[in-house]
């Protein structure tokens, strides 16, 4: 069985106690996301400035509540895609869904997986690894995820 | 005088089956009956009965087995009619669970009788199968729902509900609620709505499995439960109504069961309770249904109810005892005004890594928002954990939980 080492690791819990880039970012410029999971109450609220000129992170703000792993979560995807272009915030999303096992290309049937490990090589997520303790614990894979989601959505906002 | 025999919960553990299941060496601490109970054996072996002797469809064959199949559906009906001390048994029309009694009741009662500016009272209490099914009648119809807030001591606010019954047309409102573990003031409630022209349909889904019901008594016109929270199978629940109200209320779902003749320009519908009953129901769910009342009818709803009052007691203390700083309880502390539910958050550690931790202990807490996420707003929290007891828990069940909590809070410590 699992242990709750797996899931806990120090480094997340240490997101969660002090979480990074907390706070709000004035809309605009930035743009505002939240993501709820319906299922617990988790609540993140992420705030994206993208550069247009270069279409890079230019600063990223987050709020929310939720449990450590959705908390944590959230903290470690802020500093990862801080200064990143929005491409590499795009691979790093689906890098980290690789991690928690969800391999979308697969699921909607475009590709297989060695065109993801094509596309995400070299990708390095680094102390984002911690989360993949998660994977052991099912219902908790949703928390790991929300923050990503949100990212997503709204990287998504802003093409559109 | 009624002479109650204290619940022996060492005996009654011992009924079911599932709580001698080891879990890596721990044993398994079932607190999460209001989500749903578990099962003793007379339900399994009931059900199991049923199937291995006396399958058959029911008010259909001629054949003996038919006969028997029917006999044990209808007399299932007829238990579960008494339990809630229902007039007759054609007050009890079975259903998935609560949410589809009540559903039921919007679809056939409400769509019928309730028009464009009609109020719909609900409570800020209410489990989302007590408000979802109402706010999708208010957006079709445009029917104003109000709501009767809570005081800062978990129970209703009944100051203001004249005035927001004046008007309307039903009230909705649950007997206990599942998140604080409040019990609300039935008859008075009823009373209320009454005497304003509104009839009055009780979520009784948490308190008929805990406490001896008198559907009679409440003088309500609609009361849904479920099955599967009171030591009966998942996938039946009832609604029991007033006998007038359902011969006067359209059918719900059309099919088989529930007619009298059809013929190629229309049909006639059965007497009730079939009228509602479309299609073939889940047979042998309901023999257990029937099982379960027996069940708790031979514990004796009132040693039941003396069981869960002294053992929430007993938790409410040791939670504060044991965390006087750091727990908060969400719900009222008087055990006579309350149930078995009992919601608490810790400072600073979400509900979900605390259930997380219990799970390595064998404990079992429910996490979440428990399907009542307008009254999680008015709590001004994301998520509770919530401990629930049933007539098999004891004492060293609550000790398991405080010293599991123990160990959440140590691990989560700054
Ligand atoms: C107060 C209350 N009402 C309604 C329900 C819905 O019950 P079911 O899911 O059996 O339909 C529940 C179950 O959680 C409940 O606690």
């Amino acid at each position: 069985m699992a242990g709750l080492e797996d899931l806990y690791r120090e480094i997340i819990l240490d997101h969660y106690r002090s979480p990074r880039n907390r706070g709000e970012l004035p809309t605009p410029p930035a743009h505002k996301t939240e993501g709820f999971n319906p299922l617990c109450g988790d609540e993140v609220v992420v705030y994206l400035d993208v550069d247009p000129a270069t279409d890079t992170v230019r600063d990223i703000k987050i709020a929310g509540q939720g449990c450590s792993i959705s908390q944590a979560s959230t903290s470690m995807m802020s500093g990862a895609v801080k200064g990143k272009t929005v491409d590499e915030a795009r691979r790093l999303i689906r890098a980290f869904k690789a991690l928690m096992s969800i391999h979308e290309s697969k699921l909607e049937g475009e590709g297989d997986g060695a065109d993801l490990a094509a596309d995400l090589e070299g990708v390095r997520l680094g102390d984002l690894e911690a989360l993949q303790g998660v994977v052991k614990f099912p219902v908790r894979i949703k928390c790991a995820t929300l923050a990503w989601n949100t990212l997503q959505q709204g990287l998504d906002e802003i093409a559109e | 005088m009624t002479i109650t025999t204290p619940l022996d919960v060492e005996r009654i553990k011992r009924d079911f089956a599932i709580l001698s299941r080891d879990l890596d060496g721990k044993r398994l601490v079932f607190l999460d009956s209001a989500a749903s109970s578990q099962k003793p054996e007379s339900v399994l072996a009931a059900m199991d009965d049923m199937y291995r002797r006396h399958y058959a469809n029911v008010h259909r064959g001629v054949y003996r087995i038919a006969e028997e199949a029917t006999a044990a559906f209808e007399g299932a009906r007829a238990k579960v009619a008494r339990f809630v001390g229902a007039k007759s048994s054609a007050e009890i029309v079975f259903v998935r669970n609560a949410t589809e009694a009540i559903n039921l009741v919007a679809y056939s009662w409400a769509r019928a009788n309730l028009h464009a500016g009609d109020a719909i009272v609900l409570t800020h209490m209410e489990h989302h199968a007590n408000v979802v099914p109402w706010q999708m009648l208010a957006a079709e119809r445009d029917i104003e729902i109000r709501w009767i807030p809570l005081t800062p001591d978990y129970m209703l606010d009944l100051t203001k509900l004249d005035e927001t019954l004046e008007g309307a047309r039903l009230l909705s409102v649950s007997a206990m609620s599942n998140v604080l573990g409040t019990i609300n003031p039935v008859r008075q409630m009823v009373d209320a709505a009454h005497a304003h022209d509104a009839l009055a349909l009780i979520d009784a889904c948490q308190f008929v499995p805990h406490v001896r019901t008198d559907v009679t008594e409440w003088d309500a016109d609609f009361v849904a439960f479920s099955a599967h929270k009171m030591c009966g199978p998942s996938g039946i629940g009832a609604l029991w109504a007033r006998r007038e109200l359902l011969e006067a209320m359209p059918p719900f779902l059309g099919g088989g069961e529930m007619i009298r003749d059809v013929r190629l320009d229309g049909f006639t519908t059965n007497d009730v309770p079939w009228k509602f009953e479309a299609g073939t129901p889940p047979i042998v769910d309901a023999v257990g249904f029937g099982a379960a009342v027996d069940y708790l009818q031979c514990l004796g709803m009132d040693a039941v109810r003396d069981h869960e009052m002294r053992l929430t007691r007993y938790a409410l203390d040791a939670l504060t005892e044991s965390f006087p700083d750091t727990l908060r309880i969400y719900g009222p502390r008087d055990v006579s005004v309350r149930g078995g539910a009992v919601s608490f958050l810790f400072d600073g550690i979400h509900a979900h890594d605390i259930s997380q931790v219990l799970d390595e202990h064998g404990v079992c807490v429910r996490a979440g928002h428990h399907c009542a996420k307008p009254l999680m707003r008015q709590l001004g929290v994301p998520a509770t954990s919530r401990a629930s007891f049933y007539v098999y828990n004891d004492e060293a069940d609550v000790d398991a939980l405080v010293a599991a909590l123990a160990m959440a809070e140590q691990f989560f410590a700054h």
